[in-house]
């Protein structure tokens, strides 16, 4: 009669390969994307969209569109009222940041080529694309600020208004702070008495690609205006919906339905979000709006883009002594909703896993006419990771011993744990020393490096380079009171409920907000474990504001490490609640009650009751003792006291092909410490996409550009996004020092391969073709960058290779034309 | 990516077909549609009707001719590459179509659309020329044989006029030589950033025939004859070959875009003309 009798009591859910619950619905698109949502009387919406990057907007005609078969209404940013609101920048990195508004549309100006400058609302979504190619806009280009090292020094202005492009200077200071000491002492003194590795790396523009386009439908026809959007953030969405529209946020529903990836693509609010509700308010009827590909790589915010001056200073012997890190930040044309934040989340990385006495960190983001950028996966520590990994492999060369010895050298040792940095962390666990062992094992280390000497001594045409990254992060977004001192505007804590039916089954609510992370097996297996009950007998909930009310969704690695934490929580005050009723029932003493394995017994003896008995008898409630609330459901909110820092080692080796300049991975091993593994199919996955997520900065993907200011790489065509076939099976394994920091013991895993993988890459390429005098490569490592690099000897390989590629459909432009697609109405 | 409003006639028959086109000023061919309809989609274009000749059977055969083989304009790659005879005998354009994108595109794109579609980085046309192949073209005064060398005119351009349909491609037997294709990509999945087919007749271990095909080299598929001339006498070592593969680029007017320099395209062209005239008198 009891629910254990269901489960055997010694399998234990977490730790278990579970196949996802959710894969079924979700590969075969049988469910609810954003797109698929039909609702009576929908309208669909089509964006006029900017070819140019900066240009006044003289005249409008919409009389051609509104005169078009079906067209119920088509509007302008002239026409937008105040309360279509804005967009908001959560987190203004300084006091003094300049920040442009950010209309959904604007009236007078468009500051990147993909802006929407008019809205053609009509009854098909093939009607509206007709109409809108009927919107005649007349501009007056003005000069474009493209550059980024040029926007920095205000040569041309992306907002004339502002004076400035320059909008906020962060700055960290290890002396200041008082976390460690001048970095301008250990410079001086390197550069007379020892070892000054001084290096400029570039990290490009890239675009997040998620596989389901932007999709947003608005329903004001209820009581609560409901919109359902393709987001990682329904809460977050909500609140500046409220704050900035003028609709109070009880009015406001926001479901985040089946969501195709985001990569922190779609951590965002968006103008094409709030065009959406404030057109279904005008026109009293559901409105749908889903963008094309090219919307999506043109308007959907790109990430990464940075140059990074960067200074390491180490002794004679190769012990570190100093770090100076000045970036230059692309915002883009806007600040978006963490854009300003996204590098400062790596300013406490730069230091990695390294025992620098002394840390200096500035990062100047600046203003350009190109598309908005913020978080894409990992935002700000693959930057970090990047630039450190790359100048310990320099100081290696310079030093003369193998990259590994210079790490072991300067690295924390695993009983050094918990450890505080120079950039102010408190890393509580870790054992590098592991990790690197167990790498180089599986690896073949050694094995590799004398294959590597072999093609070198013969001049192989095909030579072998060997790439390190030993890395750590921080993530599980955040203890809010750190988030406080760093003047973001929101917590960092996350809200579960457990519903304890009364058939024994179990409804989680988690504010944790998936887009294809798993959640609902992982989260399963947690409380499947902690009540008791089948892993079948879970559900979980989350993504729509009427289930989930409370919540700050699913970014920065945070949902199993914050929301898996709540989730235990509110699932241990289940057990509380069900003690005195379970003692009620029993006779017993509540102080002799203990719980395990789905069952609540009298300590010392063989009676005892299931928890789902005790749920049957809350719900019933005909005896309940005195004072006892009649339900077993519970809430927790949870707020870390600390960040988490999955590290790992990562080596791997790559054949590049000195005739063609081609890279092609031989091999690739890591060795990730994530903590304590709840799912490890769903940790493998996550490993994968993030190693391949990581190897496409270092070889393929850059968003580029052309001097109008117009994205080339606007289609699949030419945004080189790998697949399967462009890699090799990763060795994957792991060692284990469970984090300190929560209950589970985990760590985050949704961003480590990316983060990780990048300077791995990158160090082998280099590594190959240091021989020919190359001491490195500008990323995407493509093979003409290589091949010129091997070839002119020169290091930066980077060469002004801004066309797009020939027009494989258009036959209106020829080889020496680019292939324009933004023109018009977009696509 | 939905297309502009368009007419659409499914023929039954080539003069169905080709009576379509004639009244209209604004008709496009679809064949497999791998390459229109993202154009369509795009909406680069935005053509009044559409005719599909997918339901044509006849246009579909793939025939043993003797001493050619002839493919319908409708047959789809997987059935060229499914052929024994094509696979015999047109060894280079069997390994070339095997690389044509994916196996769903293999499925639906046909060779005839892809050589009327004429894009100079499309992986038939070099091999098609390189192999000497006459098109024969339908129009409504009857039909016309054009050799490939005449065909290619321009990008997007080819000998095929406004009311005219490829029907056939008919390409010359090349039993006993060997073949390979290389392909030079950054992921798989897309076109290629210069290709080099190449067939050779080699006797004892001497080359003396050669057929050199240039992918993604200037506005058509091109056919590096200097190469092909040079290599004829040499012997099939990478030394025997290297003087007359540095000669493949020689005419050839490549793109400069985000995969690389015409310069780069130029050097890399000589590569793979070795690599490829080498595997193929290897094998």
């Amino acid at each position: 009669m009891t629910a254990t009798q269901d489960a055997p009591a010694s399998v234990t859910e977490i730790g278990r390969d579970r196949r996802r619950k959710e894969d079924q619905r979700l590969i075969t698109g049988r469910t609810r994307w954003t797109d698929n949502i039909q609702l009576p009387g929908m309208l669909h919406m089509a964006m006029v969209r900017s070819p140019f990057a900066h240009a006044k907007i003289t005249a409008i005609d919409t009389s051609a569109a509104k005169a078009a078969t079906n067209v119920v209404a088509v509007y302008t940013g002239k026409d937008l009222d105040e309360s279509a609101g804005v967009l908001i920048n959560a987190w203004a990195i300084t006091t003094d940041q300049v920040a442009p508004d950010h209309p959904p549309i604007p009236a007078d100006r468009v500051s990147f080529a993909g802006e929407i400058v008019a809205v053609v609302v009509a009854r098909t979504p093939a009607e509206a694309r007709d109409a809108a190619e009927l919107v005649d806009v007349d501009y007056e280009e003005l000069p474009a600020a493209l550059d980024l090292k040029e926007a920095a020094e205000d040569k041309v202005l992306a907002h004339p208004d502002l004076g400035t492009n320059k909008s906020a200077l962060w700055v960290f200071d290890s002396g200041e702070a008082g976390t460690g000491g001048n970095v301008e002492d250990a410079i001086s003194k390197a550069r007379t008495d020892g070892i000054l590795i001084e290096r400029e790396y570039r990290q490009q523009r890239l675009i997040p690609a998620f596989m389901e386009p932007r999709s947003v439908v608005v329903d004001p026809t209820g009581e609560q205006l409901t919109m359902w959007s393709a987001t990682q953030i329904p809460h977050i969405l909500r609140f500046a919906l409220a704050a900035t529209t003028g609709v109070p946020e009880s009015k406001i529903r926001v479901i985040a339905p089946d969501v195709g990836g985001g990569f922190g693509g779609k951590l965002q609010v968006t103008p094409e979000e709030w065009t959406a509700w404030w057109v279904a308010r005008q026109v009293h009827k559901p409105v749908k709006y889903t963008e094309t590909r090219s919307e999506s790589l043109m308007a959907a915010h790109h990430g990464r883009d940075q140059w990074q001056k960067l200074t390491l200073a180490a002794e004679k012997d190769g012990s570190v002594t100093g770090l100076k890190v000045e970036l230059l930040a692309d915002l883009g044309s806007h600040v978006a909703i963490v854009g300003g934040g996204v590098p400062v989340l790596g300013a406490f990385m730069f230091n990695s896993i390294y025992k620098f006495p002394a840390y200096h960190f500035a990062c100047q983001t600046v203003l350009t006419n190109k598309t908005w950028t913020d978080a894409y996966r990992g935002a700000g520590r693959p930057e970090a990771t990047y630039a450190i990994e790359r100048l310990m492999d320099e100081l290696a060369v310079e030093l003369g011993v193998d990259p590994l010895e210079v790490r072991e050298k300067n690295w924390i040792k695993h009983e050094e744990f918990p450890f505080t940095t120079v950039a102010g962390l408190e890393y509580d666990s870790g054992n590098y020393e592991e990790a690197t062992a167990k790498a180089k094992a599986n690896f073949g280390y050694d094995e590799l490096r004398a294959e590597q000497k072999r093609r070198r001594d013969e001049n192989d045409p095909v030579q072998l380079g060997i790439g390190v990254s030993t890395f750590t992060e921080m993530c599980g977004l955040a203890p809010s009171r750190v988030l406080g001192q760093l003047n973001y505007g929101a917590g960092g804590w996350e809200h579960a409920s457990v519903r304890m039916l009364p058939t024994g089954t179990v409804e989680v609510v988690t504010g944790a907000s998936a887009h294809g992370q798993g959640h609902e097996t992982a989260f399963s297996q947690i409380v499947a474990d902690r009540l008791g009950v089948r892993f079948e007998d879970v559900e979980i909930l989350h993504g729509d504001t009427q289930v989930s009310h409370k919540g700050l969704d699913t970014y920065g690695s945070r949902s199993l490490v914050v929301g898996g934490e709540a989730l235990v929580k509110a699932a241990d005050k289940v057990i509380e609640k069900a003690k005195p009723i379970a003692a009620h029932m029993l006779e017993a003493n509540v102080d002799d009650i203990e719980f395990k394995e789905g069952r609540l017994g009298v300590r010392g003896t063989d009676q005892g009751v299931a928890l789902a008995e005790v749920a049957m008898a809350a719900f019933a409630a005909h005896d309940l003792p005195d004072g006892v609330e009649p339900t077993l459901d519970s809430d927790a909110t949870y707020d870390p006291v600390n960040f988490n820092f999955p590290h790992g080692t990562h080596l791997c080796a790559v054949e590049v092909d000195t005739e063609t300049g081609q890279v092609k991975m031989r091999k690739y091993t890591c060795v990730d410490d994530i903590g304590n593994v709840i799912n490890p199919l769903i940790v493998a996955g996550q490993v994968h996409g993030g190693l391949m997520q990581g190897i496409a900065q270092a070889l393929f993907e850059e968003a580029v550009h052309d001097e109008s200011g117009t994205l080339v790489s606007a289609s699949f065509v030419d945004y080189l996004v790998p697949t399967a076939a462009d890699t090799i099976s990763f060795d994957v394994d792991h060692n284990t020092t469970p984090s300190l920091t929560n209950t589970l013991g985990t760590k985050g895993v949704g961003e480590a391969g990316t983060i990780a993988s990048t300077p791995a890459v990158v160090n082998a390429v280099v590594d190959a073709v240091r021989a020919f005098g190359v001491s490195d490569i500008q990323m995407p490592c493509t093979p003409e960058r290589v091949w010129r690099a091997i070839h002119a000897g020169d290091a930066g390989g980077a060469d002004p290779t801004t066309g797009g590629a020939a027009p494989h459909f258009d036959e209106s432009t020829g080889h020496e034309g680019q292939t324009d697609r933004t023109d018009g109405a977009g696509q | 990516m939905i297309p502009a409003k368009f007419d659409y006639l499914a023929a039954t028959s080539v003069e169905e077909a080709l009576s379509a086109l004639s009244q209209s000023d604004d008709a496009k061919v679809i064949a497999g549609g791998q390459s229109l309809l993202p154009v369509l989609r795009m909406r680069l274009n935005a053509p009044d009707l559409l005719v599909d000749i997918g339901g044509i059977d006849t246009l579909k055969e793939i025939r043993d001719d003797g001493d050619s083989i002839v493919i319908g304009a409708m047959a789809p790659y997987y059935e060229i590459l499914a052929n024994d005879a094509v696979k015999n005998s047109l060894g280079l354009l069997h390994k070339a179509i095997s690389e044509v994108a994916d196996p769903q595109i293999r499925h639906r794109g046909t060779l005839g659309g892809a050589l009327v579609h004429a894009d100079p980085a499309g992986d038939c046309g070099a091999p098609v020329l390189a192999l000497d192949g006459e098109l024969v073209i339908a129009g409504q005064g009857g039909e016309r044989t054009v050799a490939a060398v005449d065909f290619f005119e321009d990008l997007f351009t080819t000998a095929v006029g406004e009311d005219e349909l490829l029907t056939h491609i008919r390409i010359p037997k090349y039993d006993g030589w060997g073949s390979n294709y290389q392909k030079f990509v950054r992921v798989a999945h897309q076109w290629p950033i210069v290709a080099v087919g190449a067939a050779v007749k080699t006797d004892g271990g001497t080359i003396s025939e050669a057929r050199i095909g240039l992918v993604n080299m200037g506005s058509t598929a091109l056919r590096a004859r200097a190469t092909e001339q040079a290599l004829v006498g040499r012997e099939a070592t990478v030394d025997g070959v290297r003087e007359a593969c540095d000669l493949a680029a020689e005419g050839a007017n490549p793109p400069s875009d985000l995969n690389g320099d015409a310069d780069y395209r130029r050097h890399l062209a000589t590569v793979l003309t070795r690599r490829a005239v080498l595997a193929a008198a290897g094998g």
